[in-house]
């Protein structure tokens, strides 16, 4: 508790001096001092988190009467890990900024307060504890977005997170009033003592849906997003899309899983289904798409969509006592939740890299990078291998216990999740392949190939600290691959506070690094066989190749389909990329048009060729609103313009009618 | 049982009827009298409560109602009357007929209200709250029905009479908070009589209306 106390008051203290200095230098400390609170506050967590143990305290400031609870248990403590994790890895990155040019006081003295909420968010225990400090998170990481607010799409941007923020903290205000009951007993602890009516679960569960899922991204309710967390400085949209989008999901699992008390079936259904499309069209939104940090926050839509979905099987097996098919599905989305702040961090520190050296964020200006920062290339591919679910990283270990949990999704006595289920997995499947194709596309487009403009072609390394910050998240991935039966037994303490129970024969496999779903019959995945499997078969192949072909490896010009001294914009480009995809689902989702304007034969004029998509969720759950509200506060607005007496008469009117309900009803 | 149950609800009673004249009185002066003859009575029905209860500070309260509304008020706005040259000028927005049928109608939705909610209580307590709460809402109802400023600063009187004599009734308000209702009412008063002549210099008029025809939305 100390630790945490002492952590956080550093990061305040540091971002006070830094907010009223100004001075590059205490600007540039932030940096290091923030991952130092991060290494102390992330160690407790992991001790506490393996450990056991914890705190709670109650600190007589913030409401009268109410005080401030503050608790630190097991779940809290993984949590904490996963955005501490990130929190270093963005401070790293940050450290290597430059200290003339990209420090701003826009942005560092936000930086630790930004850390310092997101772990608040955590450790709170009363209603209003969580509130404040979510809020406080949502302010400062908005503040870091519009901190370029000369360009006019970053306050675009910033205005609508800070609308979407605003509607996200009001729904969680209502989950929490629906939890405290008509008693108003805001603490957790008085909360977890009360049982809700189904008619409050249900409520609490939409609101507490809306209120999380506007954080994390759900569909529909993601569209700030893909525009806020490219908008931010590179490590600051490490930090929004790898670790506040878990805080988020903290929300919804502190709600649903621990506050509201035994859950019914039918509680799984939104999440489930609002998962799993948001799986699907997150990727469909990211892989049709040309800006590097874009994609890679349509990612993150997907992602926090994936583990919505295991969550909410979760949910259906615990209510249907079956607690070791809930642990299986918990065990998915806590660890996906880990890996995806790992493989998201690293993407989008690589991003920011690639940002910093060249400029640019649009993929058709990259290419070629592979020779310019080889490192840099080097971790973007694991985060890239990761991110799509390829075995032995990580990312397959948590994909893998998600496929399990839905194939065991049929023994559900419920004929809605029992037909639900294989459309579940077909769309998750379908998510999977989306998610290797796009991230073939990005990588291929970007680091592969010739540059496609001068500054891609000018570009160099990024400094040492910074491939550090992006080199430790691609050896986590790898390790959390390699050692994911130790890590997913690692989250046995946290996984029975959940939902009561652990993995079932968890460590009864034939090594200590097979992960055992349901039972070593059944479903095994030992990832280090597998390494090895995948080493050995290609060393093999590569000595049989080269024993087979010539020896002398020979250098000749590429293949140049017949033209002579091509440019490189004739490459394979993201957009060609995308048109097979986009011409099978673009067409359907998002009424994809293309046209190509061909100049009649003679005419010197380059031909053209134009992609339109129309964003259905867009046109018809933002724009459609929001012209309705203009057209109800445009008829409301002779409100403004009447007489005095017509003024009486309306209170008058309202009074009377007031007292004449309550004569009728009492 | 109270002392002096019948003579407060007769008092009380004057002080509804007194509203219901207030409603169809054709002329400013009448008006402001029937307002002084309400004042006066709402003073007799609080000294009797304060004689009948054995509640000597409510004597305090009288004499405030006595002084204040029964007779400086009245006279101020007598003179303000005789002072804009207003003293013939009648004005209605609706007939007396209607007024009086709503009025009526109000007052039997305090009556039902009032005997609902206040079940299980003294019985005494309940009719005169419902009569306080009827005065109210016909106080109100005179602000909607009428277009001079003079008149609607009467309404907005008689229902302070009726908060008056609600209090009287529940034994709930203290002195100090009577006073200070006493005094923000006089200092509305003022406010209200420095508006009417500023009106009055600026437009000729107080009638309210002439304000919607300034900011130019007039109908």
């Amino acid at each position: 508790m100390f630790v945490q106390g002492g952590a956080l008051g550093a990061l305040a203290v540091v971002a006070a001096l830094a907010a009223v200095s100004g001075r590059r230098f205490l600007l540039a400390v932030v940096y290091p001092v923030t991952a130092l609170a991060a290494i102390a506050l992330g160690v407790v967590d992991l001790a506490i988190w393996l450990g056991g143990g914890g705190f709670a305290a109650v600190l007589p400031i913030g409401l009268p009467t109410i005080g401030l609870h503050l608790r630190l248990d097991q779940l809290s403590a993984f949590f904490g890990v996963v955005i501490n994790g990130g929190v270093l890895a963005a401070s790293l990155y940050g450290m290597g900024l430059d200290r003339a040019k990209e420090l701003t006081p826009r942005v560092e003295p936000l930086f630790p307060l930004f850390a310092a909420a997101m772990n608040l968010v955590l450790i709170a225990d009363d209603a209003y504890a969580f509130l404040f400090s979510w809020e406080l998170m949502s302010l400062t990481s908005w503040a870091m977005v519009v901190a370029h607010h000369t360009n006019a799409e970053n306050r675009r941007a910033g205005h609508l997170y800070l609308v979407m923020a605003a509607i996200g903290t009001t729904a969680l205000l209502f989950a929490f009033g629906g939890l405290a009951g008509p008693a108003g007993g805001y603490a957790f602890d008085t909360i977890r003592t009360q049982a809700p009516t189904p008619l409050i679960a249900a409520l609490v569960l939409a609101t507490a849906l809306v209120g999380c899922g506007s954080k994390g991204g759900l569909i529909p309710l993601h569209a700030w997003l893909p525009l806020a967390h490219p908008a931010a400085p590179s490590h600051v949209s490490a930090l929004m899309s790898g670790v506040m989008t878990k805080v988020a999901i903290y929300g919804f699992v502190r709600i649903a899983f621990d506050l509201l008390g035994p859950p019914a079936w039918w509680w799984s259904l939104p999440p489930i289904v609002l998962g799993a499309i948001t799986a699907v069209l997150g990727l469909l939104y990211a892989v049709f798409d040309r800006d590097l940090k874009r994609v890679l926050a349509y990612s993150t839509v997907e992602n926090v969509g994936v583990i919505f979905v295991a969550l909410g099987l979760a949910l259906a097996f615990r209510a249907n006592g079956q607690p070791a098919a809930a642990a299986v599905a918990m065990a998915a989305a806590l660890l996906h939740i880990l890996n995806h702040s790992w493989f998201k961090s690293l993407l989008f520190l690589g991003a920011g890299a690639v940002l910093h050296v060249t400029g640019r964020r649009d993929l058709e200006g990259m290419g070629g990078l592979i020779h310019r920062m080889p490192r840099t290339a080097v971790f973007f591919l694991v985060g890239a291998l990761s991110i799509s679910a390829l075995p032995p990283l990580n990312g397959f270990v948590s994909e893998w216990l998600l496929f399990q949990s839905v194939i065991a999704a049929p023994a559900l006595p419920q004929s809605a999740l029992n037909f639900a289920a294989p459309a579940i997995g077909a769309m998750l499947a379908l998510a999977a392949a989306l998610a290797a194709a796009c991230f073939v596309r990005v990588y291929g487009v970007a680091f592969l190939g010739r540059p496609r403009s001068v500054e891609a072609a000018r570009a160099h390394e990024v400094p040492l600290v910074q491939q550090i910050a992006m080199g430790g998240l691609a050896l986590l991935c790898i390790l959390g691959g390699l050692l994911g039966a130790l890590l997913t037994g690692a989250l046995a303490p946290v996984l029975k506070g959940l939902v009561g129970s652990e993995l079932p024969n968890a460590g009864t496999g034939p090594t200590p690094f097979s992960l055992i779903a349901f039972d070593a019959s059944r479903s095994n995945y030992d990832a280090v066989v597998i390494a090895l499997f995948v080493a050995i078969a290609s060393v093999a192949a590569l000595l049989v190749v080269h024993r087979l072909s010539a020896r002398r490896t020979r250098r000749g010009p590429a293949w140049d389909c017949g033209f002579p001294d091509p440019s490189p914009a004739i490459q394979y480009s993201a957009s060609s990329f995308s048109q097979p995809l986009r011409r099978v689902y673009g067409a359907v989702v998002f009424s994809a048009r293309e046209t190509v304007v061909m100049p009649p034969p003679g005419d010197l004029q380059p031909a053209r060729f134009s992609v339109a998509l129309i964003d259905y969720i867009w046109t018809t759950l933002y724009i459609a609103p929001w012209r309705a509200l203009l057209r109800l506060s445009e008829r409301l607005n002779a409100l403004q313009f009447l007489t005095i007496r017509r003024y009486l008469v309306l209170m008058f009117a309202a009074l009377v009618i007031l007292l004449s309900i309550a004569a009728v009803t009492i | 049982m109270i002392r002096g149950y019948e003579l407060s609800h007769l008092l009380a009673g004057v002080m509804l009827v007194t509203s219901f004249a207030l409603l169809y009185q054709e002329r400013i002066a009448s008006v402001i009298n029937t307002f002084a003859a309400q004042s006066v009575t709402l003073a007799l029905a609080v000294a009797w409560a304060a004689f009948s209860q054995d509640r000597s500070e409510l004597f305090i309260t009288a004499l405030i109602a006595l002084c204040l509304k029964g007779i400086v008020i009245p006279v101020a706005l007598h003179r303000t009357v005789v002072r804009l040259g207003i003293h013939r000028e009648v004005e209605k927005v609706v007939g007396v007929g209607i007024a009086l049928m709503v009025g009526l109608a109000l007052t039997g939705l305090a009556q039902a209200l009032l005997l609902k909610v206040t079940q299980g209580t003294a019985s005494h307590a309940r009719e005169e709250l419902a009569l306080a709460l009827a005065i109210i809402l016909l106080g109100f109802l005179m602000m909607i029905l009428r277009r001079n400023a003079v008149t609607q600063v009467v309404g907005f009187m008689s229902m302070e009479n009726g908060l008056i004599l609600a209090a009287t009734g529940a034994r709930g308000m203290p002195l100090v908070v009577e006073v200070s209702v006493a005094f923000s009412v006089l200092i509305a008063l003022f406010v209200f009589a420095v508006f009417v002549f500023r009106i009055r210099e600026r437009f000729d008029t107080i009638d309210i209306e002439a304000l919607d025809r300034m900011r130019g939305d007039a109908r």
